[in-house]
């Protein structure tokens, strides 16, 4: 498997990257680890007639604690956020998250620009980037904005990136103190995409009520959805006091009976559903406990 | 002349100055075996799967076939041909040896590079730790359990400073 021919340039700065990018517009891809693009280049799904390597750009790299948020370069590699001391402790689940992604060899690798640009729906820094409220800092020829990881992914490997746009660096907020947080996957070979997995943070309220509930779940339909409104009726009722041993599983169960899941071939709607009940359960499981950690 | 036409390239391959013209899109697998006659990086899928194609990229593994030459200038290239040598074998190599970890041998250029970069940061892995790090590495006669004892083998050895 080849790729179709392309030219190739590697600008040493953001702003001559941008340039090319306002001139190939859509006949260029960005190549950052190519842990994506390449498999696609090489199997012909993508023909771009350019390729602008951006692993020069230092302005994209780097980590950075500022104003409460991370601010992660778009080139830093899953390796590198998987071991990032900074990432560890401010922000423990994407750290996980990232150690969860491919091989050892593709770790070392892919970046996060790079997954969250391809927007694989069962990809694990999507969900992850849901779930945390991250931003997504995008730049153009014609200038920057930001946009939530809520709004940035459209479907199926499509974002809202336009074709002159980069996203050059991802902010997630810090991970509170009150807060513990829970991942799972689940995928029937180690390294591949999840059939599905579910992302939790959990805040522990008064009275071990529930102070605060996000939950993002991938892999069941064409981009990864926040899931905690499905239950916000019952968490004003019955789920929500007192925080008890069951209350994971029937958060599950809940979420698993009103999510839509996406019908597809390869994986029947009823074994996603059984998925989805049983990862939210230990996924929140895992924040109840990594709470109580914190507490003693 | 047009823009997809071969191009100038330098590479520096286990610390070896090659100078060769190669069209952008041919992957660093291919010219590593076509154009600098190292023939030891096997190619498997071409599309980051199979692990057969591992090189080190400025000392990290990498896949040979998700890379483009055009894109190694300015980097250091170790492939297979660069462990080893002389009648003398490095580490994961005797012990592969020893252990009989390998059968046809077409996944172990790619297990070797990618394990002996993985031992030198994880010096003391648990077992489920070895079988998780050998997961990007296909192998297809093995079942895996001869190249576990002995990749565990050549950790030991590593960490009394045996042979290297």
């Amino acid at each position: 498997m080849k790729p179709g021919a392309f030219s190739y340039e590697a600008p040493a700065t953001l702003q001559e990257v941008l340039q090319s990018l306002a001139v190939w517009n859509d006949n260029a891809k960005l190549i950052a680890g190519g842990q994506s693009l390449a498999p696609m280049l090489n199997m012909r799904l993508a023909r771009p007639e350019r390729l602008i390597d951006i692993n020069r750009v230092n302005e994209l790299t780097g980590i950075a604690n500022r104003d409460g948020r991370l601010r992660i370069g778009a080139l830093v590699r899953h390796d590198a956020l998987a071991s990032s001391e900074m990432i560890r402790s401010a922000c423990p689940m994407l750290a996980h998250a990232a150690e969860t992604i491919g091989h050892y060899a593709i770790r070392k690798r892919g970046t996060i620009g790079g997954s969250l640009a391809h927007a694989d729906p069962a990809a694990q820094l999507p969900l992850v980037t849901l779930a945390l409220d991250a931003e997504m800092e995008i730049h153009s020829a014609r200038g920057i904005r930001m946009v939530p990881a809520r709004d940035f992914f459209l479907s199926i490997f499509t974002t809202i990136l336009e074709p002159d746009e980069l996203l050059a660096a991802i902010h997630v907020p810090l991970s509170s103190p009150q807060e513990g947080w829970g991942f799972r996957l689940f995928n029937r070979r180690a390294g591949d995409f999840a059939i599905v997995s579910v992302a939790a943070t959990l805040a522990r309220g008064a009275d071990d009520t529930v102070g605060g509930l996000r939950l993002a779940i991938g892999g069941i339909g064409p981009v990864p959805v926040r899931a905690e409104q499905l239950v916000a009726g019952d968490l004003a009722k019955s789920l929500s006091k007192p925080l008890s041993k069951d209350w994971p599983a029937r958060v599950g169960a809940v979420v698993a009976d009103t999510v839509e899941i996406e019908d597809n071939e390869r994986i029947p709607v009823a074994f996603r559903k059984e998925l989805v009940a049983a990862l939210t359960r230990e996924a929140l499981d895992q924040a109840l406990e990594r709470i109580a950690e914190r507490a003693s | 002349m047009s823009e997809f036409d071969p191009v100038p390239i330098v590479l520096n391959i286990n610390g070896t100055q090659y100078r060769l013209f190669a069209e952008p899109r041919r992957l660093l697998s291919d010219v590593l075996r076509d154009d600098c006659g190292l023939t030891g990086t096997h190619v498997g899928c071409e599309h980051g799967v199979c692990g057969a194609c591992t090189i080190l990229f400025d000392g990290a593994p990498a896949r040979a076939c998700l890379t483009y030459a055009v894109q190694a200038q300015n980097h250091e290239i170790t492939t297979i041909e660069a462990f080893g040598g002389d009648g003398t074998l490095s580490p994961v190599q005797q012990a592969l040896h020893e252990e009989h970890g390998l059968q046809c041998g077409f996944c172990t250029p790619g297990i070797v590079v990618t394990m002996e970069a993985w031992l030198a940061e994880n010096p003391d892995p648990a077992e489920a730790e070895i079988r998780d790090a050998l997961s990007g590495n296909l192998c297809r006669c093995t079942g895996y359990h001869n190249i576990v004892a002995a990749i565990a083998k050549a950790a030991a050895r590593r960490r009394e400073g045996g042979p290297t």
